[in-house]
């Protein structure tokens, strides 16, 4: 096996007790304390995730917003300096390379972050459609860590860190600033559902702001959160997982992400053909949320029957709600089973999966 | 550092056994286990009066990354169940040789706790 890369906190992270696995390539913090007790304080106070794996791009250049609203299929042409957007980014069949925050920092100026497991496929496969376009893509990922505080208390404890007014920082906006003297695009997203910051910022100030942000959380409630609990995290929330809800083989229409796929925004796109049929001939299967009443985790790849006991599709993703204390899932099954009766059997027990409009639990995002 | 009571005996698959005075016996899963598997979020166990052997499964225990089966460590018959586990099981967790016990059995042959390993060979197991 090659060797795992570490980000910056890796030894923060064993120091704080973390259980370190191998994520993408890379030797991440798990958990620390417990998944669930991880859980729990980010969606009542706050969290503090290293998510300095994810991958960073530049995409500068006069046809920087025109190439991107090429490669992606929400509209790039909405963003404004310091406006974020959510994208998929699709392959010609319509199935997903990756999906990505596009972040406009000014004028011909655009900052993109992706996966951590799909950094080299992204940047191949961004470089390759960009041949025609006027602009340079620069890999910026090793230059950058990333630190996400989540949660309802997010804003006050980075606020008392900062003078940038986060008050006016909308979210899926940015504003630059400094962090406990260290300069950070504070960008106002996430992936728990929750208000909150990633902090994108030299990785060589890695370990100074992660100490800065637990001297100030830990006080509010604030505790160090692993992989573990952002997966249940974006799970409750109904988020997509690039490989799981989202794939090659999962478009965004299937995947329930018709909001970001923006047919009609007067620029061809790739993937655009492929949409326009999928929605034109209506799609042969859909993801779909459930939950069970019960504990027993519905795990990936999991099949899923139907009425009459055939197999209708399977699941995506699984795991136990911390809030509801019932398991959770995704699956992608046939439109037509979609509206009858669907069961999983766990080691002998039918259970019985309840579709659900995510998010599963009320969730309190930031200022609109 | 696993905690491993010196009072127990322990299977290779990470179960503990106690063996009682009149010939009964409580079994659960070693803080190894429960801190292998993390967050223990479903127990599933078996029906009193089940009759167990030696390296039978007798159930299942659920974290939020894996389910793993449960292995008796010897031969019995089951006398009662933690059922305070099915609405608790975060139990096993803190407390995984008191409050996490599972089974009490009726031991088929009380000489076969003697083929576990002892507190010390099963810390060497650890390693």
């Amino acid at each position: 096996m090659s060797e795992l890369h570490r980000t910056p906190l890796r030894d923060f992270h064993a120091a704080h007790g973390a259980r370190l696995v191998d994520f993408a390539g890379w030797e991440m913090p798990v958990q620390y304390r417990s998944i669930l007790e991880e859980h729990k304080a980010v969606r009542r106070a706050a969290g503090l995730f290293d998510v300095s794996h994810m991958g960073e791009v530049d995409v500068r250049g006069p046809e920087a917003g025109k190439f991107l609203n090429y490669l992606v299929t929400n509209d790039v042409a909405k963003l404004y300096p310091g406006r974020v957007l959510y994208s998929p980014m699709c392959y010609p069949s319509g199935g997903v390379v990756d999906d990505l925050l596009v972040t406009m920092r000014g004028p011909d100026d655009y900052f993109v972050c992706i996966n951590a497991g799909n950094v080299a496929k992204d940047l191949a496969w961004i470089r390759e459609q960009s041949s025609p376009f006027a602009v340079t893509i620069t890999d910026r990922s090793d230059d950058y860590a990333l630190l996400a505080v989540q949660g309802p208390r997010a804003a006050e404890i980075v606020q008392s860190l900062t003078g940038a007014k986060l008050g006016l920082v909308q979210y899926y906006h940015v504003t630059e600033g400094t962090v406990a003297g260290i300069h950070c695009l504070i960008s106002r997203t996430g992936y728990t559902g929750e208000d909150g910051f990633e902090l994108y910022h030299a990785a060589g100030d890695a370990v100074a702001l992660a100490e800065a942000v637990l001297a100030a959380g830990a006080p509010r409630g604030l505790e160090l959160a692993g992989l573990g609990a952002r997966d249940s995290l974006r799970l409750e929330a109904g988020y997509p997982l690039y490989g799981h809800e989202i794939t090659q083989d999962i478009s965004p229409l299937t995947a329930g992400l018709g909001w970001t796929v923006k047919l009609h925004k007067g620029a061809d796109f790739i993937g655009r053909d492929a949409l326009v049929a999928e929605k034109k001939n209506g799609a042969v299967n859909k993801v779909v949320f459930f939950k069970t009443g019960d504990r027993r985790i519905v795990r990936a790849e999991t099949p899923v029957l139907g009425e009459n006991g055939t197999i209708v599709g399977r699941v995506l993703s699984g795991t136990l709600s911390p809030l509801l204390n019932e398991s959770i899932g995704s699956a992608l099954v046939t439109v037509a089973a979609a509206s009858e009766a669907l069961v999983v059997d766990i080691r002998g027990t039918k259970l019985n999966l309840h579709l659900v409009k995510p998010p599963f639990v009320e969730l309190k995002k930031a200022p609109q | 550092m696993s905690n491993v009571p010196t009072n127990l005996r322990y299977a290779k698959s990470h179960e503990w056994l106690k063996v009682e005075a009149d010939g009964t016996a409580t079994v659960g899963i070693s803080d190894y286990a429960q801190s292998s598997l993390g967050d223990i979020t479903y127990v599933q166990l078996p029906k009193v009066g089940t009759v167990l052997k030696a390296g039978e499964v007798f159930g299942v225990v659920e974290s939020v990354k894996a389910a793993s089966d449960l292995y008796a460590p010897v031969a019995g018959t089951v006398m009662a169940i933690n059922a305070a586990l099915d609405g608790a099981p975060e139990t096993l967790n803190s407390a995984p040789y008191e409050g996490g016990w599972m089974l009490k059995l009726t031991l088929s042959d009380p000489s076969e706790a003697t083929t576990l390993l002892a507190a010390a060979a099963y810390e060497q197991l650890l390693g």
